[in-house]
């Protein structure tokens, strides 16, 4: 757990960056500052691992103050990644992974050992091993960025804006990736983005700051679209937060009528389209959330949702008018 | 100019070896003098303008005004190797210094932070990662210090050491031009000769270089 | 050693030989050399560096020039042509060109190409896009190029004197010549401060010349 206890920071010029925030970053998970430029966001993460230190309070690793250790030893036990990537132009990407294994004292052999395997675990092929950066794209030296702060693996991670340098299908790659890491790995990770969706997606907690350093809420991304605290966290997570609070309710509890006679079957029992010749539009499962099932009962040219089994047979329909009442009565309940 | 060449090789020779080496003990003592000046300059930025200043006006001192001065400053005979050494070192050091500091403040600030980050203690840091960065700054740096010291050396002769530069005045106090084109061919070939030595020694040592302003 | 030479008001009178009219004429020799180089390197860097053909020359002009020793070419011109101004001025200005050459062939290369791709697209004609975006925008790169060419010049102008021209190498080569270490120290103190002055000059110039948005 991560511990920030009352912490200021104030730029020599007066210029304060960090308003005495108390907060807790939960072990295991992943917790995401986001806020517009200025608000003390990355202040913030760059204070966890000493590259700026605070005016006045406290940050502790799992109750261990961080003003009382060594910088370079703390620093070693901190993945670190940024925008970009800041790989070292003049090592291979195998060198790049295998930087802090040795400045923690492993011979190049055991080091580089460890590189190939985490590279290999980011979805890089061994054939980038020999690389430099300048000869991978973006998005691979992203990876290599992210592979090189797992190499010492270290229980906690700092990403500062680490995917916001690539275009929107890369980064869609890389978030995938991310989540799938994360699934395994379970690392502390405190992540900055200027992007509320990214935050929305990534985060297990989010954090929204606002200017001057001030906590505006803290929730996880469906409290903060269902309840924002107030006018600028309603502004700030957007106008279709309601719409985006739905990717977060179960389709499971979702009342389904009977198969429609219109609706044709495959001889495996699929849907495979409607008898007026139009097509379903897609199908959903129990494992998806409400905001699919919206879009596919909006979107179908019947307004019905088809819903399908684990082998993909058709075995209920949702039309328009039951979704609307389900979104009531959810309305209600909450 | 063939029996030029055979009743004087032994002249030739001996004052190409002494330009060599006038040339490049300076080059090897003023790199190994404007590291940590150069890094000074960047360790603290306020000395950086000071420092390109102060290099400047070194530079800025005609070679043949240092090569006379020296003796009187340092003691030494008028006709000491020492005083062009002595001279060829300050330029050097002055070229250097700067391009040391330029060549540290070319490494993109992002890289430096995230070696600071993953835990590097500030000489390692150095040593690791910013000089090896700065290294293509620095080495062509080097390459115009080694060709400018070669060309320079002969200036001495104007005071009686200097190389190949003997084989000038000795040529326009005769009127004769042979040993003027000789000296010239030679001097020229030495900094070719050096220049490309460097070359190839920093692709040797550089090699991520060939892949950069390339996208893959 | 001391500076006796040099704040002796006899030298500074108006007449053959005093300090002033060294001054003038080592500021002689450098202004032609710079003049004469620059109309020779500076459109061959400008087109090399607009179509890129060339390049190769280009960047290897730089070191190349710099190791021709001076002094040598000096004496072979004089041993060719005899004494007088024309063998000084070939020797000065074979210095100035590589530099003037290399940084107008950088300068055209520093440019951004969307920008000259903008006025391109705007309908402005090869010529204005030279003058008006291409010209402007590499000046910076330019004048320091031609910078550091007026310090070497002025430095190496000196050797002058060692073929019987004037110049403040006079001050040197006969300072030498009768053990007077006071003059010689007056004419290595009056070439470095005429080479920073010179450099300030040139400085200000392109506060002046170059656009406030370029800086």
């Amino acid at each position: 757990m991560i511990t920030f206890d009352d912490v200021v920071k104030v730029y020599p010029g007066g210029s304060t960056a960090v308003d005495h925030l108390s907060l807790e970053l939960p072990t295991g998970k992943t917790t995401v500052f986001v806020g517009p430029s200025g608000c003390g966001k990355t202040t913030s993460l760059r204070m966890i691992n000493r590259m700026i230190q605070p005016t006045s309070g406290r940050i502790l690793i799992d109750g261990k103050d961080v003003a009382g250790q060594d910088e370079a030893e703390l620093r070693r036990g901190i993945g670190y990644v940024i925008q970009h990537a800041g790989l070292f132009p003049h090592r291979t990407v195998l060198d790049n992974v295998a930087t802090v294994p040795m400045l923690l004292g492993k011979s190049r052999r055991e080091a580089r050992a460890v590189a190939a395997e985490l590279l290999e675990r980011v979805g890089l092929a061994t054939e980038f091993a020999s690389r430099y950066p300048a000869q991978l794209s973006g998005g691979q030296q992203q990876r290599v960025g992210v592979a090189r702060a797992l190499a010492a693996d270290p229980p906690v991670m700092l990403m500062d804006e680490p995917f916001s340098a690539v275009d929107p299908v890369v980064r869609e790659g890389l978030h995938r990736e991310f989540l799938r890491l994360q699934k395994d790995l379970g690392k502390t990770i405190a992540m900055v983005t200027h992007d509320i969706d990214e935050a929305i997606k990534l985060g297990d907690v989010v954090v929204i700051f606002r200017q001057g350093g001030h906590l505006a809420q803290v929730g996880t991304p469906q409290e903060l679209l269902e309840h924002p605290a107030d006018e600028f966290v309603a502004e700030f997570v957007g106008r279709d937060r309601g719409v985006r609070s739905l990717s977060f309710d179960s389709a499971a509890d979702l009342p389904v009528r009977p198969l429609p006679a219109d609706l044709v079957l495959d001889d495996a029992g699929r849907p495979a389209g409607w008898s007026t010749g139009e097509s379903t539009g897609g199908t959903f499962t129990v494992a998806d959330s409400l905001r699919l099932v919206t879009d596919l009962a909006i979107s179908s040219p019947v307004g019905i949702a088809v819903r399908v089994d684990d082998h993909g047979k058709a075995d209920g329909v949702v039309p328009h008018h039951d979704l609307v009442d389900h979104l009531a009565a959810r309305r209600g309940r909450k | 100019m063939s029996s030029y060449l055979s009743n004087n090789w032994d002249t030739i020779l001996t004052a190409l070896r002494q330009h060599i080496w006038l040339a490049l003990v300076p080059v090897v003592l003023g790199f190994v003098i404007a590291l940590p000046i150069g890094y000074l300059g960047v360790r603290f930025p306020r000395l950086y303008h000071p420092l390109v200043n102060v290099c400047g006006v070194l530079y800025s001192i005609p070679s043949l005004a240092l090569f006379v001065f020296l003796p009187v400053l340092l003691g030494t005979k008028i006709l000491s190797p020492l005083n062009i050494v002595v001279a060829l070192t300050i330029y050097t050091v002055a070229l250097l210094s700067r391009t040391v500091a330029d060549g540290l403040r070319s490494v993109d600030p992002l890289v430096v932070e995230s070696a600071t980050a993953m835990g590097y203690r500030r000489l390692r840091r150095l040593v690791d990662v910013q000089l090896p960065v700065a290294l293509p700054v620095i080495l062509a740096g080097l390459r115009v210090a080694t060709v400018a010291n070669i060309s320079l050396v002969s200036v001495g002769a104007l005071i009686g050491v200097g190389g190949l530069g003997q084989l000038f005045t000795r040529g326009f106090q005769l009127f004769y031009l042979e040993p003027i084109i000789v000296g010239i061919v030679l001097s020229v070939a030495l900094a070719g000769i050096a220049d490309l030595t460097i070359v190839l020694i920093q692709r040797w040592i550089t090699p991520w270089t060939r892949f950069q302003g390339r996208t893959a | 050693m001391n500076l006796n030479y040099l704040f002796d008001p006899a030298h500074w009178n108006l007449e053959d030989g005093s300090i002033p009219l060294l001054i003038l004429s080592h500021l002689w020799y450098v202004v032609l050399a710079l003049i004469i180089g620059t109309i020779i390197a500076l459109p061959i860097g400008l087109y090399i560096g607009h179509t890129g053909r060339g390049s190769f020359l280009a960047i290897n002009a730089g070191n190349a020039g710099r190791s021709l020793p001076t002094l040598g070419l000096l004496m072979l011109m004089v041993t060719l042509l005899g004494l007088g101004l024309t063998p000084v001025l070939i020797a000065l200005t074979v210095l100035v060109i590589p530099p003037i050459l290399t940084s107008a062939y950088a300068g055209m290369r520093s440019l951004d190409p969307r920008v000259v791709d903008a006025a391109r697209g705007m309908g402005m004609r090869p010529w204005q896009v030279l003058t008006k975006v291409e010209l402007p925008m590499a000046l910076p790169v330019l004048i320091s190029g031609f910078r550091s060419a007026a310090l070497q010049v002025v430095a190496t102008a000196t050797v002058a004197a060692a073929v019987g021209l004037n110049g403040l190498g006079r001050l040197l080569i006969d300072g030498l010549a009768v053990n007077d270490y006071s003059r010689v120290l007056a004419g290595a103190i009056v070439v470095a401060v005429l080479a920073v002055l010179l450099d300030l000059v040139l400085a200000l110039a392109q506060r002046w010349i170059v656009s406030p948005g370029l800086r």
